[in-house]
């Protein structure tokens, strides 16, 4: 008899649908799995003979072939062994098979015939919806997440018997919630921009960068806050909307890294500087997300940006550019959505001492900062200065009140909504993402503005890119302000954040 | 144009034969050819041949100077002899004045330096940004008030002098340690093709000679030869920029130096020639005073504001100049950080203040 079970595999973060055929035949006892399986899913005969056998269920002793459709992809990972086991159990008449042609499901089984969690269930229900598919199984501990895909009837199973007796209609699993936190539930604290004393400067860097998704390069001395300040970014940031706590929640589920539940926060990862291309935007021969990846929606901050590897920050291009990875294997081509903040951070020069205790020449100056160039600074907006703040400032009672990060975060999202309103219909969303051309149609500049930033642009050798640039922030300054129209203030600070000037230096 | 007679031509492709001769006699310690580029032909041969007189006389015998003429022509050289009259006046003041000066560029920039007043501008090749920043300014400053800005096209304060000159408007004259159609540093071709296109580039030795160490100090002097002052901006001690220094000091020119900070190596040189009496420089005003009296010649852009535009920058402008960061300049001026960046946004705007490196700012030299 033959039987086919709807499943779901990781196609990096995109669920890509699996159909498992068992056939069940008389003749010597063997089992045949065929379909491009990895090692892990030829183990899965052991794991589901014993657990159908623990189960009270029975392993038949015939001839069983089982093939993994389509068949020229390559399938990897444990959570082929539920639909296996019940195939099986489909094509050798132990279970019905009517209840199986519209639901998909996936899962991981123990000897005992329970139900282990698997990765990427949040990506398995969102495929499922999207294939048309009525209803998904799951393991418990993955159906929370995996109900948070709305339009489609999500099942919670125990164990393997359990699974029967439904098929059986012989049981009914519990309703599952949704792992969404519930409205009296505090959101989980985040760290607070209160707690920094001093740094203003970059406070007020920080806040320009939340408002218009600007990325940033903080420019200080070992141990003067620069990774304090940054961890403080995603409290900043606007919270996500739903659909992207979804995606959050997908990238995060896939990488094995999320918690089971909706992602409520905006991602911020802190890879080390020895961190590989690979590492930095995903790789491996069975491609996995990497740190850009992971920061998805929310903040990547790269300390110590000159020691970075050159490949690692070459890789970033795409990512920077396009908001995703791409990356190709063999016949076939990933795609990872890589859509964050970066922060990079680095000392003022090679001998990092302040002001005039600094001995470097023009000529290690120069090297340094042409170690700094590439496709990151081309698509820095602003570069801040983290001084190190006097022992004085930092034990001395505060006179005034500390900027606080929902403060801040309001006038952020405040500063968005301008942007979601203006920028509507042009495929963007804020304005570090408008691209040169739309700089210059979004951004108008009154005569008298106009003519000044000209001037200045001759007068400080502005290279094109650095004068969208420019205007980009001076816009969301603006938008910070809650005003249309660009005043000579706005450029003037945007200026002042600019990366691009030191050609002269570096000659 | 080649203007040049064949017993300077002679020696002067003599000279380039001897080159590698020279460079292995002098050693390691010692670089500067210490007379023997104002030894006649014979007595050269004799001091620097040694073993191979015979082959060296045989080279001297085999050259056709007539051809190498016609072969200077045909590539578009400039050569001119010391018995020419387009050959720089000043430089017959040197006890050796190189027999023939081999030259890329324009040749009209010859007759300049026979009427007009030249400034030697040297330093070191390792200058902090104080140091390029002012020799950037003094560079433009003079080169806009239409005085030749001669320097060596050597990394760091040479080759910024060069550029300010060049964005100044004014006439830049390299004098190298190759012949002048060799691009030495390399690094430099752009800056070399400007130079040679706007202005000229000058060589002792002929075309398509590579540089020795001894003819760097032997450049040194035709640098201090042809120009009135020699100013050295940032030099360490000892330097070559000094080596220069102490030639136009022979020659009995303006010896002038740029003061720098007493802590920093690179200007204990300049420190140095100013405690022995060299002329200190804090402008372009002080180069142009000791060329042509007090008050002759103005910078074009001395007149320029030195006030900053509102008097509320004042205070910014002043924290600025001490290096201080954005937010201790904040705290000094009471201002909140976005009002100090649109500060100096408009200073560096309005050239008061330049970037000194990432996210720092200096002030502009003048």
């Amino acid at each position: 008899m033959l039987a086919a079970v709807a499943t779901f595999a990781l196609e990096g973060v995109r669920p890509q649908e699996v159909t498992v055929e068992v056939d069940v035949r008389r003749g010597l006892p063997t089992f045949t799995l065929v379909g491009l399986p990895d090692r892990a899913i030829r183990e899965s005969r052991e794991r589901v003979r014993a657990a159908l056998l623990n189960s009270g269920l029975d392993f038949p002793q015939k001839r069983l072939t089982v093939n993994l459709a389509p068949a020229h992809v390559r399938k990897a990972g444990p959570s082929f062994d539920l639909a296996i086991a019940v195939g099986l159990l489909a094509a050798s008449g132990q279970v019905p098979s009517e209840g199986l042609t519209d639901c998909a499901l996936a899962g991981e089984l123990s000897l005992s015939g329970e139900l282990r969690p698997v990765r990427g269930a949040l990506n398995a229900a969102l495929g499922a919806r999207r294939a048309g598919y009525r209803r998904v199984l799951v393991p418990e501990a993955n159906a929370p997440e995996a109900a948070l895909v709305e339009g489609i009837e999500v099942s919670a199973i125990p164990s393997l018997f359990h699974l029967a007796e439904l098929l059986h209609n012989r049981w009914t699993p519990e309703p599952t919630q949704p792992a969404v936190p519930g409205p009296d539930e505090p959101a989980p604290e985040a760290p607070d921009l209160a707690d920094v004393r001093g740094q203003d400067d970059a406070k007020r860097a920080l806040e320009i960068a939340a408002a218009g998704g600007h990325n940033l390069l903080m420019v200080g001395p070992p141990g003067a806050g620069k990774t304090m300040l940054a961890r403080r970014l995603p409290g900043i940031l606007p919270p996500p909307s739903f659909e992207e706590a979804l995606e959050i929640t997908q990238v995060h589920s896939a990488a094995g890294i999320g918690n089971g539940r909706l992602a409520t926060q905006r991602p911020f990862r802190a890879p080390h500087h020895t961190i590989s291309a690979q590492g930095l935007v995903g790789g491996g021969a069975r491609p996995m997300p990497g740190e850009m990846t992971l920061a998805h929606r929310g903040v990547l901050f790269l300390d110590e940006l000159p020691e970075l590897a050159r490949s690692a920050v070459d890789a970033l291009r795409q990512p920077l550019e396009e908001g995703r990875v791409e990356i190709t294997r063999g016949q076939r081509t990933l795609e990872f959505p890589a859509n964050a903040i970066v922060i990079a951070a680095c000392n003022r020069c090679p001998c990092a001492r302040a002001g005039d205790r600094c001995s470097c020449t023009t000529l290690e100056l120069g090297r340094y900062q042409r170690r700094l160039s590439g496709p990151l600074v081309d698509r820095i907006d602003l570069v801040c200065q983290v001084a190190a703040v006097p022992t004085a400032q930092l034990v001395e009672a505060s006179g005034a009140r500390p900027v606080r990060s929902v403060d801040v975060r309001a006038r952020v999202v405040a500063a968005r909504q301008r942007q979601l309103v203006r920028l509507a219909g042009t495929g963007v969303l804020c304005n570090g993402d408008m691209d040169g051309r739309l700089t210059r149609s979004q951004v108008p500049l009154e005569a008298t503005v106009a003519g000044r930033l000209l001037a200045v642009r001759d007068r400080i050798a502005l290279s094109g890119r650095g004068h969208d640039r420019v205007l980009r922030v001076a816009r969301t300054i603006a938008d910070l302000d809650g005003r249309d129209l660009l005043r000579g203030g706005d450029l003037d600070e945007a200026l002042s954040y600019r990366l691009d000037a030191w050609q002269r230096v570096a000659a | 144009m080649i203007d040049a007679c064949d017993a300077c031509l002679r020696r002067a492709f003599l000279l380039a034969y001897l080159a590698p001769r020279i460079a292995g006699l002098l050693g390691a310690g010692d670089r500067r050819a210490h007379g023997l580029l104002a030894l006649p032909e014979d007595a050269l041969l004799k001091a620097t041949a040694g073993k191979r007189l015979g082959e060296a006389l045989g080279f001297l015998e085999s050259l056709e100077v007539d051809r190498r003429r016609e072969g200077l022509a045909a590539g578009g050289h400039v050569a001119v002899c010391r018995h020419a009259q387009p050959y720089p006046p000043l430089l017959h003041e040197l006890a050796d004045p190189p027999a023939v000066l081999f030259g890329a560029g324009r040749a009209e920039v010859l007759a300049l330096l026979a009427d007009e007043p030249a400034v030697t501008v040297v330093g070191t090749r390792r200058a902090s940004p104080y140091g390029t920043e002012v020799a950037y300014a003094l560079g433009r400053g003079l080169g806009a008030a239409g005085v030749p800005v001669v320097s060596g096209l050597a990394l760091g304060v040479d080759g910024t002098a060069h550029r300010g000159c060049l964005d100044g408007g004014g006439v830049p004259v390299a004098v190298v340690a190759s012949g002048a159609d060799v691009i030495y540093p390399r690094r430099h071709r752009s800056l070399y093709e400007r130079v040679r296109d706007t202005g000229l580039v000058l060589a002792e030795l002929p075309p398509g000679t590579e540089p020795y160490r001894w003819s760097f100090p032997a450049r040194n002097r035709i640098m201090a030869g042809l120009a009135q002052v020699t100013l050295v901006v940032e030099a360490a001690d000892p330097s070559g920029s000094l080596i220069t220094a102490e030639f136009a000091k022979d020659l009995g020119r303006c010896v002038a130096a740029v003061p720098g900070r007493v802590t920093s190596s690179v200007a204990r040189g300049t420190n140095n020639l100013l405690k022995d009496g060299a002329t200190p420089i804090s402008g372009t005003e002080d180069v142009l005073d000791e060329l042509f009296g007090v008050g002759a010649r103005v910078a074009p852009e001395s007149g320029r504001a030195r006030v900053p535009p509102e008097p509320a920058l004042a205070g910014v402008l002043e924290a600025a100049e001490g290096g201080d960061s954005v937010e201790a300049i904040a705290r000094a001026t009471g201002k909140t950080a976005a009002e100090t960046r649109a500060a100096l946004g408009r200073l560096e705007a309005e050239g008061f203040l330049v970037r000194r490196d990432l996210g720092g700012w200096e002030r502009a030299a003048w």
